[in-house]
């Protein structure tokens, strides 16, 4: 709980440690490509940009939520029983954006239904409210929960970017580059710049989003080389 | 450390308030969420013969979908020995409502051949031209597939299809669904042979060679594809007899 020490000031100011606790987890402490966790879904939900989309900010939603609560319950919670009490947080959490989300975007949900329960057992969001919100108040842990959130949200979004680009020449549905005239690059046009190019069905697949992560991870400790891990 | 009876009464504290907010939104949500499902039920049967209508079906409002269900289609209810079921038989099978789109097809599945409810709507487009919609359902990988067939006047032709699954794989068996140059090569393909035989469609792995009966596979997808391919080979067949009558 290397993290706990962080909040040892209180109250409701926005300084550098609070700063810090939102935009860490978007680069040098990242979930997906740091951390590891949450690779499950990230595998799944990345064929498309607009599931993606919805599943991150479903993610943000609950990891905010259930960092709030369990942060204000942290001194009542039974140790007991704390983390069948944190699965419960989650699980309600999940069921009303399951709810919502069937409510207010039908088709997102018929998409995307079976994921949207697995945000339970996601790593990431139990990890933060073992490893930050059980120790800290409700601000800061909401602030935590708000950055891995994103933080996991980012990189879903830009393995789907190429997932989607590559694999069905589309970004959020819209045809981007293949072979018919509905697409904006039309890849069979005689001469076209870009005429060489197939969409590639492999990036749909799931090998596809092993890859790409691992290449984003590569990316990443390549440039920041403090993240590589020495041992 | 929490004693035992401060362990119990928290939990139970907790599992109470859960409760009540997931019921409490469950129950205020319920209207929306069984509107959503009765239109997206009849955008699916519209999928189906999406090349006749004038406006593309996601450009068009709820009461433009409600609009053409009361005045462009005919919807029935009917046996695989051909014969129509009445509304109120519908309803006693369980289905509120008594129309053909109430019925839940999946629920049919499990029911043995003579007692099942086909749903058959007749589509009327603005030149007077009809064609016919039938409901099949079949396995895929994973769980079941289903969906809508068009057929032109003539019974034979098919004018386009509309397919869904529970939990087919996105990117290969959910392209039964979500694939529209695949579903297109559907369009236009003949259920029975010049002389008149059930010869029903092919999906072809590899490759099709442009027969009037057969359609490319989907790569990776080779085993939801074959449900697709045997879904209509036994779907069809039930209508058969209903088939028959119309054409007299």
């Amino acid at each position: 709980m290397a993290e706990a020490a962080v909040a040892k000031n209180q109250g409701m100011t926005f300084g550098k440690n609070e700063r810090k606790l939102l935009v860490d987890p978007l680069s040098t402490n990242n979930p997906i490509t740091v951390q590891v966790l949450g690779i499950c879904s990230a595998l799944a939900v990345t064929t498309g940009m607009k599931n993606s989309l919805v599943m991150a900010i479903a993610v943000v939603f609950v990891t905010m939520f259930s960092s709030l609560i369990t942060s204000a319950l942290r001194n009542s919670i039974p140790k007991q029983v704390r983390m069948i009490v944190q699965l419960v947080i989650i699980a309600t959490l999940v069921t009303i954006v399951e709810l919502t989300l069937k409510a207010v975007s039908y088709d997102s949900y018929k998409q995307l239904s079976v994921f949207i329960g697995l945000i339970i057992t996601n790593c990431i969001v139990m990890g933060r409210l073992e490893a930050f919100a059980m120790g800290n108040d409700p601000y800061r842990s909401t602030l935590d929960g708000i950055g891995n959130g994103i933080g996991y949200g980012i990189i879903l979004m830009a393995v789907a970017f190429v997932r989607e680009l590559f694999g069905k020449g589309e970004l959020f549905g819209y045809k981007i580059i293949g072979s018919s005239s509905e697409y904006a690059v039309n890849t069979a046009a005689d001469g076209s710049w870009m005429g060489w190019y197939q969409p590639n069905n492999l990036m749909i697949l799931f090998p596809a989003a092993m890859f790409v992560i691992a290449v984003m991870i590569w990316i990443h400790r390549a440039w920041k080389p403090q993240l590589v891990d020495v041992s | 450390m929490h004693n035992t009876n401060q362990v119990i009464k928290f939990v139970l504290i907790m599992t109470t308030l859960v409760a009540l907010t997931l019921a409490g939104l469950f129950t205020f949500l319920k209207p929306v969420h069984e509107a959503n499902e009765a239109l997206y039920n009849k955008k699916a049967i519209l999928y189906a013969v999406a090349s006749k209508l004038d406006t593309p079906i996601s450009k068009m409002s709820p009461e433009k979908i409600d609009d053409i269900f009361t005045n462009s289609i005919d919807q029935k209810v009917v046996n695989q020995r051909g014969e129509e079921i009445s509304k109120e038989d519908v309803i006693a099978a369980g289905y509120k409502g008594g129309r053909a789109e109430d019925v839940n097809i999946r629920k049919e599945k499990r029911k043995s051949d003579a007692d099942r409810l086909l749903p058959f709507y007749t589509y009327t487009d603005s030149k007077g031209d009809k064609s016919y919609i039938v409901s099949i359902v079949g396995n895929g990988l994973w769980d079941e597939i289903w969906g809508n067939v068009a057929l032109e006047s003539n019974v034979n032709t098919i004018a386009g299809v509309a397919f869904d699954h529970q939990a087919e794989t996105p990117g290969l068996g959910a392209e039964i669904k979500d694939n529209t140059s695949w579903k297109n090569q559907f369009t236009g393909k003949n259920l029975y042979a010049s002389n008149g035989d059930f010869k029903s469609i092919d999906v072809v792995k590899g490759g099709s060679k442009g027969g009037p009966h057969e359609v490319d596979g989907i790569s990776g997808a080779t085993i939801t594809a074959d449900g697709v391919a045997e879904m209509l080979d036994r779907g069809i067949v039930y209508y058969q007899p209903y088939f028959e009558k119309i054409k007299k």
